[in-house]
Formats: structure tokens, sequence, C-alpha cells
């Protein structure tokens, strides 16, 4: 670790630890509040002999990064929620044909054009179901400069190991916020790498189930050659409607994310252990609501904080035993209430769920959080 | 004497889809011809396609081949040539994949001049979708969606292209098998944008509902539409209308290739960050 | 650049005097009937074949005719067709 500590903003950070990460393929489109990645990976991708594209639409950044990813690349784009909610065929496309790439969302107001300058968290269910069919997804939600870097690194390292899109879920506060933060050296990073084949051609299938629920990736170009296509499938690549060749393949795909999740999940706890409340939270508002529990601590308010850092797959065991053990769960976020629904739906009625919601394009302050606290208690 | 088409194909999926008469079997097997005379390599190939009875050509190769989203073939493609410059990216679209609903990737990848070989079969028509109108049915004609004949004018796909910057153009016919192949060889051999347009013959979807007989009547129909480039240069435009023109409209060695302009500025700025 | 009007195959221009062998691939045969069409000399038709679908079959009638032209290899769009 090195002691330097050094000014990044959120966005710009992401393009560094994109590099660090492997990430040599960027297409991206110009949309507020997000650009900056765009920017910085045009500057610093060109030196170390990686690609910078800036496509004609959103729709052809994420073509371009599947293309990229079956070459052997590791690729990423960057967008917020109108451009995030064009990539969303693609990104199906990602899903069924198991392509690893990076997405990053910097959210902001919605629905359309909606705030492109305001903060917002009203992308989280749109990055989980936004785009049609049956599919699993994997997003993690950074809250601090360190987080940023080190949750990137592990979006690029998730997508490799499982074959999956992954997205990085960031607000405009925290895309535009600049701080102070130590970085680690690159290379005392953990890189994880798309794992290849081991049999030789002839007998390699793309979607093979025989060596576990992430089937082993060539590449293109390497004498493996094979079928990717964005219709069911079956081992082979090859187009099938046999019922039970799509079944089998369907739930290998969400087993390979749900039976996987204590590789998946990562939480920041913060004084659950004696807690009678908790606050559910992630991202920016997570932050505020660390600054409301410390206040509330002094109060004598025994509170704690879940803050996923994956927030998709959603920690539904943790968030069921949390809610066994507390009274009350406040929730608040910047949306109408999405986070709300997973919570309750994971708490299953053991504990009542309050939602703190804001939606006119501001952060939610640790005073709102805190005053929810003391009217709850 | 016959080519030996068998080395190029995954064999255990022929007879391929296709309806009898259908000119993406021709237009298959001129790319195959072209990809030997060339002396590709299969492992050196990525073909790409979009959705639609043309898109499916990707799953009877045996290249690398990826079988993309509806319109999206050369956003895909785009990516893989980028990643690996020195691979050879075919992409095959029909008229509606290409230049309806991917009609835009279609004129950045002219206007950037990035080394892929475009070859779009021009039936006229959504086949797979049964039978609507697409951007080059003819105005007049019947589709699915057209029932009282096409009010829309169409695309010439070839002025599209060379408007947009491609820098190498060509169209030819399934009619003419030999002389679709000599254009789809000298799009390979091509460095930079290049796209043949194979105007073709969907006897089931437009044919049917155009009143243009059996396979055999509309290959004479897909034919005899045609114009040579050098006759249409004396033809009035009322009578090329209802016409395409056929020939090599386009093939300009002189602009820098896009992967190439992309290798020489990162060679660039790399010397410049280590001095 | 050869004008696109003239339509001549380079196979017809080598005065190939060998007999022609020509192979049906019947599983392939879809029987759209162009391999007939295109042919200038006659060799090809349809016969009914009722073990088919489409209800045809293509055959070779007129072998001694056939000048290895490969129009009908080149228009099939089936691989049906091989001349040796």
């Amino acid at each position: 670790m090195s002691n330097k500590l050094e000014l990044w903003g959120g966005n710009d950070l992401i393009a560094q630890a994109a590099i660090d990460a492997g990430c040599r393929f960027f297409a991206g489109y110009p949309i507020t509040p997000s650009s900056e990645i765009a920017e910085q990976l045009a500057r610093k991708l060109p030196k170390v002999g990686g690609i910078f594209m800036q496509m004609e639409d959103e729709i052809a950044s994420m073509g371009a990064i599947i293309g990229a990813s079956l070459a052997g690349e590791k690729a990423m784009t960057a967008t917020s929620g109108p451009g995030f909610s064009l990539k969303q065929e693609n990104l199906g496309y990602a899903c069924i044909s198991e392509t690893p790439c990076v997405i990053v969302d910097v959210m902001r107001g919605g629905p359309s054009t909606g705030l492109p300058t305001a903060p917002s968290q009203s992308d989280l269910m749109q990055v989980r179901w936004g785009t049609h069919g049956d599919h699993e997804i994997i997003a993690v939600t950074p809250a601090f400069m360190d987080e940023i870097y080190s949750e990137t690194i592990r979006a690029f390292n998730l997508s490799e190991k499982f074959r999956i899109p992954v997205i990085i879920l960031l607000d405009e506060i925290l895309g535009h916020l600049h701080e102070g933060v130590q970085l680690p050296d690159p290379g005392s990073l953990e890189i994880v790498d798309r794992t290849k084949p081991t049999v030789p051609p002839e007998e390699y299938l793309p979607f093979d189930d025989r060596f576990g629920d992430v089937p082993p990736m060539a590449n293109f170009f390497e004498g493996y050659r094979f079928h990717i296509t964005g219709l069911s499938h079956g081992k082979s690549g090859f187009p099938t409607t046999d019922v039970e060749e799509v079944d089998a393949i369907q739930m290998r795909r969400q087993r390979k994310i749900i039976g996987n999740t204590d590789q998946i999940l990562s939480n920041h706890e913060y004084h659950l252990d004696d807690a009678e409340i908790a606050v559910v939270a992630f991202g920016s508002v997570g932050r505020s609501a660390i600054d409301a529990i410390d206040e509330a601590r002094k109060q004598g308010i025994k509170v704690g904080l879940l803050r996923p850092l994956t927030i998709w797959p959603f920690p539904e065991k943790r968030v069921l035993e949390i809610a066994k053990q507390v009274k009350k769960i406040i929730v608040p976020e910047m949306s109408l209430g999405q986070l709300i629904l997973e919570v309750q739906r994971a708490a299953n009625g053991n504990a009542d769920i309050v939602g703190v919601q804001e939606v006119g394009g501001q952060l939610i302050r640790p005073r709102e959080i805190l005053a929810k606290l003391q009217e709850v208690i | 004497m016959t080519f030996d088409y068998s080395k190029y194909l995954r064999n255990q999926y022929i007879p391929h889809m296709w309806c009898p008469g259908c000119g993406i079997g021709i237009l298959l097997k001129a790319i195959l011809r072209s990809v030997d005379a060339m002396g590709w390599k299969n492992d050196d190939i990525v073909l790409v396609s979009g959705i639609g009875c043309t898109s499916r050509m990707p799953g009877y190769v045996d290249f690398n081949t990826v079988h993309t989203t509806h319109g999206r073939a050369l956003a895909f493609a785009t990516g893989l040539k980028m990643a690996r410059p020195d691979k050879h990216v075919i992409v095959v679209a029909g008229d509606g994949d290409s230049t309806a609903i991917g009609g835009n990737h279609f004129i950045h990848f002219c206007r950037r001049n990035i080394d892929i070989n475009m070859i779009i079969n021009d039936n006229n028509i959504y086949g797979m979708t049964g039978g609507q109108y697409s951007p080059t049915t003819p105005p007049g004609s019947y589709a699915s969606t057209s029932p009282y004949g096409h009010v829309e004018p169409n695309f010439d796909i070839a002025k599209l292209a060379i408007g947009a910057g491609a820098t190498y153009v060509a169209r030819g016919t399934v009619a003419q098998g030999l002389i679709l192949e000599k254009y789809i060889k000298a799009s390979f051999a091509h460095k930079g944008a290049s796209l043949v347009v194979a105007e073709s013959t969907c006897p089931v979807q437009f044919g049917r509902r155009n009143r243009l007989g059996d396979p055999v009547d509309m290959l004479h129909w897909i034919k005899e539409r045609g114009v040579a480039m050098r006759k249409a240069e004396k033809m009035s435009e009322e009578k090329l209308a209802g016409k395409y023109v056929m020939g090599e409209f386009i093939k300009d060695d002189s602009k820098l290739e896009y992967t190439e302009r992309t290798r020489m500025l990162i060679e660039k700025v790399q010397q410049k960050e280590n001095k | 650049m050869a004008d696109a009007a003239v339509a001549a195959p380079k196979a017809a221009k080598k005065k190939d005097k060998s007999p022609a062998k020509i192979e049906i691939i019947n599983e392939n045969c879809k029987a759209c009937d162009i391999c007939v069409d295109v042919c200038p000399q006659n060799v090809l038709a349809m016969r009914k074949d009722p073990a088919k679908w489409e209800g045809y079959v293509v055959e070779v009638i007129d072998l001694e005719k056939c000048t290895k032209c490969m129009l009908c290899e080149i228009e099939c769009p089936d691989f049906a067709i091989e001349i040796s």
C-alpha cells in the first residue's frame, strides 16, 4: 500500500481502476453524468496500448464491448439511466451468451431525460430487470473513493470468473465527488482472468457444464471455433427449442450466480451487533446513513447499518437475519421505493420497514435519516 | 471441378433452413469461394450477423461465428476488429437488418473506414418475420404491411454507403454468382470499409405477394432489373426507375484504414509518453 | 473490371474435353428448378419424387451435352450439385 494521498474524482478513478484491472477496450457514448469516464479513458487507454472508441450510440457501445470481449479483451462501457435503457437488449445478449463485460451506470434523475446533473438511485430495478427474459446479473455499489477503486477491480474479476456482465452502480454525487484516497499498488491486486478450456478444440463446447456451472471460455481466433447466438442454445452454442435443453441451460445460468453468492456478495456492516434498529442503504445515501448512525449512537439509539457492496444478487439471507434481530428497518433511498421492495421481500414480515425517499434530485442528508430514527424509536 | 465447400461448412447442419430458391444460399457459396481464393484460414475469420434470414448464415460456416441482435452486427464486429485487427471480420446482413434498425451503425461503419467486409443480401423484404416491407422495398410493391401497395421511396444502399464514406462499394446479383464472387473477392482484398450488395430473391415472401412466379421467374426478374454501370450512365432517371445499377462503384485505396489510424495514434501517444 | 452484363464463366473457356460427371445430392435438393433453368444445354430436368416433401428432385437427362460451364453449380442455392 502506497502512503501517498491522492485527490481523485469518482468517475476519473473508475477509469484508472479499469485500466489497473486489465481493461484494454472501452466503447462509450457521451452522457451526463458519466462522460468523465470516457474522457479519462480516451487519454489513458492509448498510453497502455488499449483501444478507446466513442461509438455512434449507446447500443453500439454495448455491442462493441461484447465483440471485443469475445476476442479476448477485458472491455467496459459507461453510461447513465437513458443510455442504460438503450443498452438493455445487448445486455441481455451478454447474459445469454455468457460474455464477460463491465457497464458503469452513473445514476441521474428520471424517467426519460429527467435530471441529467442531479443524483438518483432509481436505476436499481432497471439494472436488475431492464432486459427482458429470466436472467441473473451482478451489480456493485461503492460509496467511498477506495471502494470505487476496489469495486471496479472486483467488477472485472467477477465478470471474468462468472462469465456475466457486471454493473458498477454509482450516482451523480459519487461520480463527481473529489476526495483524497490512498490507492493500492496495482501490482498487489488480485486480477482474475476467464478460465480457458483444457480440452482440445474438437471436444470444446462453449456452454459445457462438465466443468461446473461456469463453462470454460475460449477466445475467438485461438483455434476453438464456435458459435455464439442470442437464441436459446444448447451446450454446443447452436440454437435449440428442445424443452429439456433450454431448461437445463437456463437453470445453470441461474445456478452459476445464486449458487455462488458466497463468492459474489459483499456487505459493509456497521454497529449491527447490538442494533435494535437497522438502516439498509447503498451508495452516497449509505454515507449519509453512517453519519446519521454516529449521531444517533451519541443519543443512545441502538442503530446499525447494512450497506451492500453487491446489491445484485441481493443479500437476502443477511437482510432476513437482521430483520429477525431488529424491530425496525429504515430504508433511505433516492427513489420512490425500489430498494425498500427488496428489503420487504427479504425481511418477510419480520420487522417494520420504513422508507425515507427523495426524488427531487438531492442527496438524503444525515439529519433526515436521523429524524426518521428519532421518529420510529 | 466442383469447389469443395465442405471444408468451410458445419456439414452436420446442411441442408440449410432457407426456402427453395432463396438467394442466400447462392450468396453463401460465393462468399466461401472468395474466402478460399484469399487463402484465409477458418480460425482467422469471424462471420458476424444480426437477425433475419441472412443472419442465420454464421451457423452454417466453420469459422468463429456470432449471431448477434437485430441490426447490431456491425457494432459487435467493430469490437472484434478493434481487438484483433489482424483477423478477417465479415458481416452478413439483410436489407432491413442493415439499413432500417441497423442504419446508424451502417453509416458510421462506412465513415470510419474500418476494415470490415459487409455483405448485404438485399431481397427487398423482411422474410423471417413474414414479409413486411423494408427500406429497399420498391414503391408500389406489396408486402404484408403494405397490402395496398408500398407508399415509401426506397434506399439505394450503394449510394448510401458511398455518401457515408465506404471505400469499396459494389453491387451484384445472386442471378450472376460468378460476378458476385468477383466483387466479394475484391472487397476482401480491399483494406477499409467495404460493401457488396447482392440483389437477391425471396420467392416466398416477396415473390409470392408480388406475383413474380416461381424461384426461376424471380431469378429472371432480379436479373432483368439489373443495369450495368456503364450502360446506366447513359440512361435517364425515368428509364432507370425500378432498375438497379450493377458494378464496382468505388475502390479507393488512398484513404487510411481505421485500425491502422488507431495503431498510429497509440504509437504516437506511447512515444511521447516514453520520452 | 468486367462488364456486369457479360457473365461468361471462366470454366467454360477452358477446353476440357473429358466427360462430365454430375452428382445430385438428393437430400440437399429443394427442387427450386434454378439449375434446370440456367443450364444452357438442357442437361438437367425435374422429375417427380414422392419421397421428397417438395415432390420433385432434379435429375441428369443428357450428360453428354454438359460442357462443365458450372452455371448450375454456381446458381444452386442448396449445395445439391457437384460436377467433376
